[in-house]
């Protein structure tokens, strides 16, 4: 028979038992759409956790500390180059090396400090930072108002959009009404603001090191940038909500809120940095480039360990969302074989008939195959679309208990198209599994015995 | 299960030419179905050959044997056997399905063959909807759909009034004369076997005991 007939005869024989198949197809439906609204409750938490990672400035960077740093970013990498005690100081030698490696487009301290801005002649106290002419060309800016730096030593700076906000007098709002960057950059852009810092000038009559003047200053600054960056979900260097160029910055010398050689234990008289920021040319080379920083001896962290970390979580996590969901398909494949199964039963004369006249086993195969497939297809449509009302309906649930929260609302929830096609075939499939006992039952009948009359 | 072996057909060896018109008769439970469903290939003899046509049938795969049935041989039953839940056009039309002939060469195929069996007005209802007759008119269209060279009836007429009976059995002797069609006839009912059979085997427990020509049916071949 022909695979269109088998599918004609099979759809004919599904609408027969209307309220039996309906309810089967309707058990195959709940079980995809548990495996959707699971899978897809993991993707989106997944694609969440990424978007914040992205976020957080730490593409194309790696983040260098000295292994002596205290305060090192993870304590347990330690596993090539030189142990603690004898590694190298992060100082400016030490800078010149790690530029040179290959792949590396600058490497420069990360300089951070808390000071104070005036606008309007209103004084705003925040965390200032320096930022890399290289960073202009990466992700981490997209949405950015305005304009990236016109050089490395511009007196020009780039805000975040809550303190543009705070700049205009405007309540941050909290809660769902997330703030554009379009909409506090207009009045701000090409004004002025004075910073206010304190330069630190190393004493030149003695040998002691950590001896240094003080000198108060100001610089005027013209806004050119208010950028999206969320301070919050930025790591290092990023997290702060004014930035200047790296080198004007590091030219004009500001004294930070902690001093590097207190907290590095410096054994050398040379100036060295708690923290160095390597701007990688690519993201591809960040794994090399993390190599080869660690063979110098310097602790490193960069997206690569944040998202490893990530990735073995959601792998885990995906795998029990997968077993949970699976299991309610499961149970709706047992409800397959057991209607197919009772098909087979009450139509014993009937396949019986169509032996009689011509099926062959392959032919009544096929046609419980056929059921099977139509209720796994049928269900898994229903299933997906399930699956998905069901993911929206949470999501909007849970956006309005965070808003009431006072949290921003967030999507953690993603069905995207391979995971359409995914449930769709895992639901034909199992759905031909399930027919794949009673229709061999069926093949198999003797029509002889289906015939003799009762 | 039951200790006694209950040999259905036993030691039977029969020729049927093509073309014959045979009644096979005997009482209940003397063998007859059992050897008719050997002649269509639905049972296979745990000893001994069926050759239909030419083909050694125990040689035939279960695959073949299922060709064989719905191109060379065309099955009615006491109890129609239609299939309830289709249409008297869907009934006719299913062994054509089976032999994947095209939609549309099928559809004429299944007019014609209700036509032949005077059910042309009737092709949208189901068998309930018919009376016993015209069931068996219709599974007589459905056994002649695919044109095979064999008709075997189980007691076509055992479900029917004689009057029924005997258009069904008109029907049947015109489609052995017009097609030359071979139809072997199993009945319990001696007057009908003498009436179309132009030849007679009774059995009893399994064997033939008796395979004679019928004169009277056979000279009666000339009048029509
Ligand atoms: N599958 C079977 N199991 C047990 N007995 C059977 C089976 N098929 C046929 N028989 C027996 O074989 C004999 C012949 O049956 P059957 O060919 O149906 O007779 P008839 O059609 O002449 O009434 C009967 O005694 C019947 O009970
Ligand atoms: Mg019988």
């Amino acid at each position: 028979m022909k695979l269109y007939d088998s599918v004609e005869l099979a759809a004919r024989n599904l609408r027969e038992a209307m309220l039996r198949n309906s309810l089967t197809t309707l058990g195959i439906a709940v079980g995809v759409a548990s495996l959707v609204a699971m899978l897809s409750l993991g993707v989106g938490l997944q694609r969440m956790a990424s978007r914040h990672l992205k976020s957080s400035g730490l593409f194309n960077t790696v983040v260098v500390t000295s292994r002596r740093d205290l305060r090192a970013f993870n304590r347990e990498q330690e596993t090539s180059g030189p142990s603690a005690a004898d590694s190298p100081d992060l100082d400016e030698a030490a800078r010149q090396k790690i530029a040179a490696i290959p792949g590396v487009a600058e490497a420069y301290p990360e300089l951070r400090f808390i000071t104070e801005l005036r606008y309007d002649d209103k004084p705003h106290l925040t965390m200032v930072s320096g930022m890399a002419f290289s960073s202009g060309d990466s992700d981490s800016l997209e949405g950015m108002q305005g304009h990236f730096f016109s050089s490395d030593v511009a007196h020009e700076v780039i805000i975040q959009k809550n303190f543009a906000a705070e700049l205009l007098g405007r309540a941050q709002p909290r809660g769902p009404e997330e703030l554009k960057a379009s909409e506090v950059g207009g009045p701000l852009l090409g004004k002025q603001l004075i910073m206010r810092y304190n330069e630190r000038i190393a004493s030149s009559n003695t040998e002691d090191s950590a001896s240094y003047s003080v000198i108060q200053r100001e610089v005027p600054l013209t806004i050119v940038g208010v950028t999206e960056l969320d301070p919050d979900s930025m790591r290092g260097a990023m997290r702060a909500r004014v930035f200047l160029p790296e080198k004007l910055l590091e030219s004009i010398h500001p004294m930070q809120a902690f001093d590097n050689r207190d907290a590095t234990h410096a054994t050398s008289a040379e100036p060295s940095y708690s923290t160095l920021i390597a701007r990688v040319s690519g993201a591809s080379k960040v794994a090399e480039v993390e190599d080869a920083i660690k063979k110098l001896g310097f602790n490193t962290f960069s997206i690569l360990d944040a998202s490893k970390s990530m990735q073995r979580f959601f792998r885990i996590l995906d795998m029990f969302l997968f077993i949970f969901g699976s299991l309610a398909l499961t149970v709706a494949s047992i409800g397959i074989v057991n209607t197919l199964v009772m098909a087979v039963l009450e139509r014993r004369r009937e396949i019986g008939i169509m032996k009689a006249i011509g099926a062959s086993d392959q032919d009544v195969r096929g046609l419980f195959f056929a059921e099977a497939g139509a209720m796994g297809l049928l269900g898994g449509s229903l299933g997906v679309i399930l699956g998905w009302a069901i993911g929206k309906i949470i999501g909007i649930g849970t956006n309005i208990y965070l808003r009431r929260q006072g949290f921003p609302p967030d999507n953690f929830w993603a069905v995207t198209w391979w995971l359409v096609v995914f449930a769709l075939g895992i639901a034909f499939i199992i759905s031909l599994l399930s027919g794949l006992y009673p229709a061999a039952r069926a093949a198999k009948l003797d029509p002889v015995q289906a015939l003799r009359y009762e | 299960m039951g200790g006694t072996l209950i040999r259905a057909v036993d030691n039977v060896t029969l020729t049927i030419g093509d073309g014959e018109f045979v009644a096979l008769l005997g009482a209940s439970g003397s063998g007859k179905s059992s050897l008719l469903n050997l002649l269509a290939g639905l049972d296979s003899p745990t000893s001994g050959t069926v050759v239909s046509g030419g083909k050694d049938l125990s040689r035939l795969s279960r695959a073949q044997l299922a060709i064989y049935r719905r191109g060379t041989v065309g099955m009615v039953f006491q109890s129609f056997n239609l299939i309830p839940r289709m249409t008297v056009l869907e009934n006719v039309e299913l062994p054509l399905r089976f032999a994947e002939v095209d939609r549309a060469k099928r559809l004429d195929l299944t007019n014609r063959a209700l036509a032949r069996v005077g059910l042309s007005g009737r092709l949208h209802h189901r068998p309930v909807e018919l009376s016993g007759g015209e069931q068996q008119r219709v599974a007589i269209a459905r056994a002649l759909v695919t044109e095979p060279k064999i008709l075997l009836a189980d007691e076509p007429t055992g479900n029917l009034d004689s009057r029924t009976g005997k258009e069904v059995m008109d029907l049947i002797r015109d489609l052995n004369r017009s097609s030359q069609m071979t139809v072997v006839l199993v009945t319990h009912e001696h007057a009908i076997a003498e009436t179309y059979a132009a030849r007679m085997i009774s059995l009893a427990d399994g064997k033939i005991v008796s395979d004679v020509a019928n004169a009277k049916a056979a000279a009666s071949r000339g009048d029509a």
